[in-house]
């Protein structure tokens, strides 16, 4: 067994990449659902729009990387208006339906033969991140303690992933502190009351899918910019659904509950993962081979999930008092 | 002096309704609220289906019928919860149909409902400040910069404070309203909507599942309104009630509107122990009706109950 | 309800503990693969050539049973895949004719690449690029008829759904997975497990039913059941539901593995024209056995004590049980049934198609499609909804690319929740 290994991805993972791009999903999976009480689930679909928003824009056209940004977010507050103008009227479920419906029919436009030109079918787009590694000032050598510690680009991205975390984190405080945040959990709670009190909450809905969905499309321009590349496939259900998962590990309607979500969350996937592996490979466990382990942890997941649900639905910091979950 | 105002509110009330003809329409003095053949249809059924009628300013204005009338309905119509297939009204004046409901209520036509909607998961307080108008800190880029809407909240915050101890809530207002029980949640709703500063407060069952020890100070603040010259337009299946606080009826069956006149003699009128009746000739009035408010009574207790359950 | 929890997934590990099958390799480095198949069935013993982008020969292969092939290639870079058409059966040919594919392989990463096939026009007729009348319409019946097929099925697992829903309140987004887990079952009787020797497919088929209704009638017995109790809203519990989906999805990956698989009889059949259309004798056994099941059960709900029972759960369960209806217990008997109609739903697919880990992922939404599209919760909306889902995402490839097909069904589930929610068939819901 190379506990070593074990000890430093674990560890890594905790303020790693997968912490930025899925505590930033989360963080816009909380204001839709945990503030808003809104069932998008099609987050990932804001992630792949802002992704190969990014990807396309500078591979096949050839625009600069800010502008491959700025197509990205348009491209994420469009898909926010193109999904909320005719769904933000429908009951909880069929906006749940409809949001995975369209998440599945953009990841299909993007995987097709008939796209393959802009998208580049099932294999994605590469070779976008140069100009943001470019910037990069920190010179090349390794930044950490002992074992632990990244080279000078994961460095980079970890560093402008961690300022825009708290960056967000700070506007969803600000706005749930004020009236415009009080307004999304009055929405959460009943919204014909609201409405009943002179608030235009078709209006309020849309803003809160606009600010969630850009939040998230950050997240999908980061795993672009970390793997160097985007594929289809990587923006299926799955993506969505972890970010709830990790909305729930954290506790919904709290500012930092995604963030610690998404450290706890990637460091026992990693954790159990590598552990199984390793304990595979070393010969502790034989009941299973190593390519079993990843069906086993994704089963973990879907377990810790319903565990978690069913027995403190608040997560980690939730208050049971106020959560969206029950009574509904 | 508030006992002097008291009566000349309410006489000036009583005044504009001296000498109208009991007929469903007639026409008002002042009238707030004016609706003309306001239609609604569930497939092959007409719930609602109101010619014309009108609600006198600052009056206190009963509207009841048998179950399945169309009253609340009819409710549903005028503060654009539910569209209507056919009709127009206006409210001072202003045109209303078509109109979705936040613009209803901004225009000063504020609605509570039969079950009553606290949001469970925000505090009194909180449930309060939610119904004050043209609060800056609503807007997205505004709420940002707290320094500009902090000084507008606070003000909201007095006024909502005075109106808490006003409906003697004031001792709850950091608790979450899931909380509280039925009637003060009556109380709260009640008073929520008084934070929209409305010229008509439209009140859907105001009494339902309202412990009885409440139900007079429930009445008192409905009077009080009126005193403060707002426009009260109530639904109630409490004749008590009815008798005790409105200036004016307005009895509905089938969807329509039969018969209007003042409390003490409505319930004699043939139209409406008619319609009280309908098919249940047979049945006596009373027994009726008492079995009726026992399954009200029966529906709203478990409905609080289910509430209640909830709140934990 | 800790206790039921705990017993719940014990009981799933249990279940598919029996089925422990091998697991397939992943292959290491760089390489390329690909799936031959025409309107779902697999092609077999196709000639694939990969040559490096210079024309330096790699690997020559024949696609196996399932349509698949797989080759290592040294490193990254550009490579020429050719199919030789030649060795297609004689009724297909490469889409456009295009049969030449230069994929790039990036560093530890094996690349898809795949060849598009489309029936060749009979000799005697028209060549493909020019469609005449009578081709295309046999086209389009060929479509319809394979269409009809798919809504069947779809309308199968939608019927359990709908009936789930509206006994329960409850939108199943682990509906597919009882799909998936009714097929692979079968598939694991069919091929022979521990020892045992396969059996044929009908028995099989038959086994997996039973477990797989059981499945249901414990899944609600300690698991829904409880969490009903417990007063766990219908939000909530659809919540719940995407984390059994994600737990139930994994372990039969765990056990099945990731590979495309198909049953040991019925594979490779020969069609039989009837009328413009080539059938295989299987899909008409199949049509006709999702038909009378679906009859039966629409007949079953429509007259018999238990039928009524549950239309009159799922109008109002606080009435059904005043007047002496075990809601409980006619809820577990619409769990049981609606499992097991869905596992024949995927013993079906997995009998036109192929068996795979996420099938039942996969025609979720289209099951979805199918339920909205007929009224949620109407047992009749879903059957005439599926139906016109399938036929809509067949007659489709006639203009779409068919790996496009889903997109139009998925847009009309979203039109239709947009501009009638209620569904065709449902009635508009009296408000106030």
């Amino acid at each position: 067994m190379d506990w070593l290994t074990i000890l430093t991805t674990t560890v890594h993972a905790a303020i790693g990449w997968e912490v930025v791009v899925y505590g930033l999903a989360a963080i816009g999976v909380n204001i839709h659902f945990g503030y808003t009480g809104l069932l998008n689930f099609g987050q990932a679909a804001f992630m792949a729009v802002a992704g190969y928003g990014l990807a396309v824009t500078i591979v096949v056209i050839g625009l600069p990387f800010w502008v491959g940004i700025l197509v990205g977010l348009a491209g994420a507050v469009l898909l926010a208006l193109l999904l909320g103008v005719p769904t933000l009227r429908l009951r909880a479920d069929y906006l749940a339906i409809v949001t995975i419906a369209a998440a599945e029919i953009i990841r299909l436009i993007f995987r097709s033969v008939a796209f393959k030109e802009t998208f580049g079918g099932s294999d994605g787009r590469r070779g976008f991140n140069n100009d943001f590694y470019e910037i990069n000032p920190f010179p090349p050598g390794h930044y950490g303690i002992g074992p632990f510690g990244f080279n000078e680009r994961t460095f980079w991205l970890l560093v402008v992933g961690w300022v825009t975390l708290a960056v967000c984190c700070a506007v969803v405080y600000l706005l749930m502190k004020s009236p415009w945040g009080r307004v999304l959990k009055a929405i959460r709670e009943d919204e014909e009351a609201v409405r009943s009190l002179g608030k235009n909450v078709f209006s309020y809905k849309m803003q809160s899918l606009i600010l969630g969905g850009v939040i998230g499309a950050l997240g999908g321009f980061f795993y672009g910019l970390y793997n160097g590349s985007v594929q289809p496939d990587v923006f299926g259900t799955e993506m969505t659904f972890f970010a709830y998962t990790i909305v729930i590990l954290g506790g919904a309607a709290r500012v930092l509950g995604p963030v610690v979500g998404a450290m706890v969350f990637w460091v026992l996937f990693v954790f159990i993962g590598n552990f199984l592996s390793e304990a595979v490979r070393a010969g502790y466990i034989t009941v299973i081979t190593e390519t079993q382990v990843g069906p086993i942890r994704y089963a973990l997941v879907g377990l810790g999930f319903i565990l978690l649900l069913v027995f403190r639905p608040q997560g980690i910091f939730g208050d049971k008092r106020e959560i969206a979950l029950d009574a509904r | 002096m508030p006992d002097n105002q008291t009566t000349t509110r309410k006489a000036a009330a009583l005044a504009a309704f001296q000498g109208l003809e009991h007929e469903p329409g007639v026409a008002k003095p002042d009238a707030i609220l004016t609706a003309d053949n306001v239609v609604r249809r569930f497939g092959g059924l007409t719930a609602v289906d109101v010619g014309h009628v009108e609600i006198q300013r600052g009056s206190i204005t009963a509207l009841i019928g048998p179950n399945g009338a169309g009253k609340t309905t009819f409710f549903n119509q005028l503060t654009g919860f539910d569209t209507a297939d056919a009709g127009s009204w206006s409210f001072n004046g202003k045109a209303m149909n078509g109109v979705p409901a936040h613009k209803v209520a901004r225009s000063g036509m504020v609605r509570t409902f039969q079950l009553t909607k606290a949001l469970s998961k925000l505090t009194v307080m909180e449930n309060m400040r939610l119904g004050a108008q043209g609060q800056k800190g609503e807007n997205f880029f505004r709420a940002l910069i707290p320094g500009s809407w902090r000084g507008q909240e606070d003000e909201i915050t007095k006024r909502a404070e005075e109106l808490l101890v006003r409906f003697k809530l004031d001792a709850k207002s950091e608790d979450f309203a899931g909380s509280l029980s039925g009637g003060q949640r009556k109380l709260l709703e009640m008073a929520r909507a008084l934070m929209v500063n409305p010229e008509l407060v439209m009140l859907d069952e105001p009494m339902a599942g309202v412990n009885p020890a409440l139900t007079q100070s429930l009445l008192g603040h409905v009077k009080d309104l009126r005193e403060q010259g707002m426009t009260v337009l109530f639904v109630e299946h409490d004749m008590d009630m009815v008798r005790d606080i409105s200036d004016w009826v307005i009895v509905m069956a089938q969807g329509a509107i039969i018969a209007e006149g003042p409390p003490d003699s409505i319930m004699s009128d043939h139209r409406v122990i008619d319609a009280y009746l309908g098919a249940h000739h047979d049945a006596p009035l009373s027994e009726e009706e008492l079995q009726q408010q026992l399954h009200e009574a029966e529906a709203a207790l478990e409905a609080e109950a289910a509430e209640e359950e909830a709140a934990k | 309800m800790r206790r039921a929890v705990i017993a719940f997934t014990a009981f799933l590990g249990g279940l598919i503990f029996l089925f422990a099958g091998p697991a397939s390799a992943a292959a290491e480095g760089e390489g390329l693969k690909g799936t031959l198949t025409h309107q779902g069935q697999p092609v077999n013993g196709a000639k694939i050539v990969v040559t490096t982008e210079d024309g330096q020969p790699v690997q020559e292969l024949t696609t196996n049973a399932q349509g698949t092939w797989e080759v290592a290639v040294p490193k990254a870079g550009k490579y020429k895949v050719t199919l030789d058409a030649s060795t297609l059966p004689p009724n297909l040919q490469p889409r456009g004719g295009q049969n030449v594919r230069t994929p790039q392989v990036f560093e530890g990463n094996v690349s898809t690449v795949l060849f598009p096939l489309e029936a060749k026009a009979a000799p005697g007729e028209a060549p493909a690029a020019d469609p005449s009348e009578g081709a295309l319409f046999r086209q389009a019946a060929q479509l319809a008829f394979e269409g009809l097929n798919l809504g069947l099925i779809i309308a199968l697992a939608a019927l359990g759904l709908s009936l789930i829903y509206g006994t329960t309140g409850l939108t199943n987004f682990a509906h597919g997975e009882l799909v998936t887990l009714g097929a692979v079952v079968a598939f694991m009787f069919n091929t022979g497990i521990f020892g045992w020797s396969g059996m044929p497919l009908e028995l099989a088929a038959l086994l997996s039913l039973i477990v797989c209704g059981a499945f249901g009638y414990f899944q609600d017995r300690f698991f829904w059941g409880r969490l009903r109790k417990r007063g766990t809203g219908v939000i909530a519990m659809m919540i719940i539901s995407i984390g059994v989906a994600i737990l139930l999805r994994n372990m039969i990956q765990f056990f099945f593995g990731a590979q495309n698989e198909s049953f040991s009889d019925y594979t490779a059949q020969a069609g039989m024209e009837l009328g413009p259309i080539t059938v295989a004798p299987k899909n008409l056994w199949a049509m006709g056995i999702e038909l009378f099941v679906l009859i039966v059960v629409g007949v079953a709900l429509l007259k018999t004590r238990l039928g009524k029972a549950a239309r009159a759960v799922s109008d109002n369960p606080a009435l059904a049980a005043s007047s002496g209806i075990d809601v409980d217990r006619v809820i577990r008997i619409i769990w049981t049934l609606g499992a097991a109609i869905a596992a024949l739903a995927g013993i079906m697919l997995g009998l036109s198609q192929s068996l795979k880990f996420t099938m039942g992922q996969d025609i979720l939404l289209l099951i979805f499609a199918g339920v909205t599209l007929g009224g949620l919760g109407t047992a009749f909306g879903a059957l005439v909804g599926s139906i016109v889902v399938g036929v809509f995402i067949q007659v489709s490839t006639l203009w779409v690319p068919p790996e496009l097909k889903s997109v139009g069904a998925l847009a009309i589930l979203i039109i239709v929740l947009l501009v009638r929610p209620q569904g065709i068939l449902g009635r508009r819901e009296r408000i106030g």
